[in-house]
């Protein structure tokens, strides 16, 4: 949403006009980008061209290397880990989004409703948000550990299990149990851009909806989720591009364990190039990273675009 | 994003009520809101409860769930904050995080202040391919850079150093609080930059005099927003730090307090508790600007 019919304002020519020149829109534009614009060339254009050129490379640790064409995408095209990596990081995005985006939904639907201490319940369920990654997913871990889980512990004495459950030891478990601790942390920042959204669609459509004989399903279906579908796309862009990029919550809980099962394409790209010294192998697997990094953008563009004409339409 | 949208409804039937909440009667509403979100709530808190009670549980009733209910402490002890306050590096980290965070997000607040205004204001030719730019640079994930940077960080020989990571955490402060901050210069209107103008006051004088002062509630949103992203990330301060002294807390915590077999849980969990105090006290004093700016970014 751009304002572009007020922009330019008519240039004063004041007694105090300083030189012509510092009233040139584009001079006075490039001096004032300049310092945002040299730091994103330096440190965000120029490593993404660079980690390209290191796909292609033998570089290591502590030596330079030399162009070796497509040889790391053959090396991975053959490597079942980087495949099983390639499907665990859409199996990890997709039901993690699709959990998120029902639960925070959901969520979001109960905080729109009359609370008492709304104001409170927003702010505390923004926590696990705003707590730093890293340091909940110890938590996640010390919840998940082998023979002291609070989880088995409290399933034991209810009486559903009869042994610890072997949170991250076991390949099936462990993806659950990943994805439980990314969906524990992505629900709040859904339920509470949705909640944003749902504050913003006026109660009036849905008493005349009422009036009209529409059922609560039929009011969330054309009212509330047409009204939403602009944000919802926004947001759900932004959580499938975080958690397809996610490397922390790995790096603690699994560091892609037990069998690589749970490696991510980001987490494998970290061991081979860090820890393994394979900077140009490592490189060519966060490259592979980006087509589906463009995909899912292009993906919720066009839906973006399609939902505002959908919306212009219906007005 | 056509499969998520079905399973939702299901779930959602019951909680969409609109304006005509006063039709529903008690009963109903007690099996419709406040049971799922007392569901909710419990499971968003209990890690944090978790972590307190482990921090301050002695030794013994860590791992004796048999004698001692695991949900509460008897006789509660801070030998677990004394060890990681007094015989760890812990504090250090905790200096250090502060320190690349606080000038992280100074630099990229300062820059992000001037780029905002230039895209948003002045409108020179191609600034709003410009504004484009600067929101898919916000797209591009740090798991994607980090291997490219390591490379550059060591050959500026700011390798193992707070520069190196007060240089690195602008690539994502830069671009988020540029975006936010031009659709809070869209928010003000523009007769107060044409008085200035026709009053003969020059672009600094409108940015500084007037602009900014009205900007401040969206300064202190974008300003504790990257406060928070720099406190809390990990990936290249893993990968650029290497002595113990230097680290941030995250990464301090992980890579320092957990040691073989022997897990020191109550410490470990005492770190995480207090490593999130900073952004969790900042948070609670400011959660409304913390929502606008979350959503900001959000609603473009």
């Amino acid at each position: 949403m751009s304002v572009s019919a007020d922009s330019i304002p008519a240039a004063p020519s004041s007694r105090w006009s300083l030189s012509r020149l510092a009233h040139d829109h584009n001079v006075l534009g490039v001096l004032f980008l300049l310092p945002a614009a040299a730091f994103l060339l330096v440190f965000l254009t120029y490593p993404l061209g660079l980690g390209v050129w290191l796909g292609f490379t033998d570089t290591r640790i502590g030596r330079s290397g030399i162009f070796v064409g497509l040889e790391n995408y053959q090396l991975l095209w053959e490597d079942h880990i980087f495949w099983l990596s390639v499907f665990n990081t859409i199996l990890y995005t997709t039901v993690a989004s699709v959990l998120k985006f029902g639960l925070g939904l959901w969520l979001a639907l109960l905080l729109n409703e009359r609370l008492p201490f709304k104001a409170f319940f927003r702010a505390i369920v923004l926590l696990p948000w705003v707590v730093p990654t890293v340091l909940s997913a110890i938590a996640f871990w010390w919840i998940y550990d082998a023979q002291f889980s609070i989880i088995s512990w409290a399933l034991i004495k209810i009486g559903l299990i009869d042994s610890n459950i072997n949170f991250l030891g076991d390949a099936t478990n462990a993806r659950a149990s990943v994805i439980a601790a990314n969906v524990w942390r992505g629900i709040p920042f859904v339920a509470i851009s949705l909640l944003a959204g749902l504050q913003t669609i006026p109660p009036s459509l849905h008493e005349a909806a009422t009036l009209d004989g529409a059922t609560s399903w039929q009011r969330f279906r054309h009212i509330t989720l047409p009204m939403l579908t602009p944000i919802i796309a926004v947001v759900m862009t932004f959580s499938v591009l975080f958690t397809f990029t996610d490397f922390q919550l790995i790096y603690v809980l699994t560091r892609g364990g037990p069998l690589n099962a749970t490696h991510l394409m980001a987490t494998l790209s970290f061991q081979r190039a860090i820890p393994g010294g394979q900077l140009g192998e490592g490189a060519a697997i966060a490259v592979a990273m980006i087509p589906f990094l463009l995909a899912a953008i292009l993906f919720s563009y066009f839906g973006l675009q399609r939902r505002r004409w959908q919306q212009g339409g219906a007005d | 994003m056509s499969a998520p949208t079905h399973t939702a409804p299901r779930e959602a039937l019951v909680g969409d009520e609109g304006g005509m909440g006063y039709l529903e009667r008690l009963p109903r509403r007690l099996v419709t809101v406040y049971l799922p979100l007392l569901v909710f709530l419990f499971v968003l808190l209990f890690p944090f409860y978790w972590m307190a009670i482990t921090s301050i549980k002695p030794n013994a009733q860590l791992t004796d769930y048999n004698n001692y209910s695991p949900f509460w402490v008897v006789d509660p002890t801070l030998d677990h904050i004394r060890y990681l306050l007094f015989e760890t590096s812990y504090p250090g980290w905790l200096v250090n995080t502060m320190i690349v965070a606080v000038a992280a997000t100074f630099v990229s607040l300062v820059t992000s202040v001037f780029a905002a205004y230039a895209i948003e204001r002045l409108r020179f030719t191609g600034s709003r391919f410009v504004g484009l730019a600067i929101f898919l640079a916000y797209l591009v994930p740090p798991s994607i850079l980090f291997i490219p940077l390591a490379l550059m960080v060591f050959n500026f020989g700011i390798y193992d150093s707070k520069l190196a990571l007060i240089f690195t955490y602008p690539t994502f402060l830069v671009p988020f609080c540029t975006w936010l901050l031009m659709g809070y210069f869209r928010s003000i209107p523009y007769e107060l930059e044409e008085c200035a103008l026709i009053d003969g006051a020059s672009r600094w004088q409108i940015l500084v005099k007037v602009l900014l002062p009205l900007s401040v509630p969206g300064l202190i949103s974008a300003g504790i927003f990257a406060f928070t992203l720099s406190w809390n990330e990990f990936i290249y301060a893993l990968t650029f730090i290497a002595s113990s002294e230097n680290k941030t807390v995250p990464v301090g915590v992980l890579t320092e307090l957990v040691r073989s077999d022997v897990y020191e849980w109550g410490s470990l969990m005492a770190g995480a508790l207090i490593g999130s105090l900073p952004v969790v006290i900042l948070y609670s004093f400011f959660v409304e600007h913390y929502v606008s700016s979350m959503t900001g970014a959000v609603k473009e």
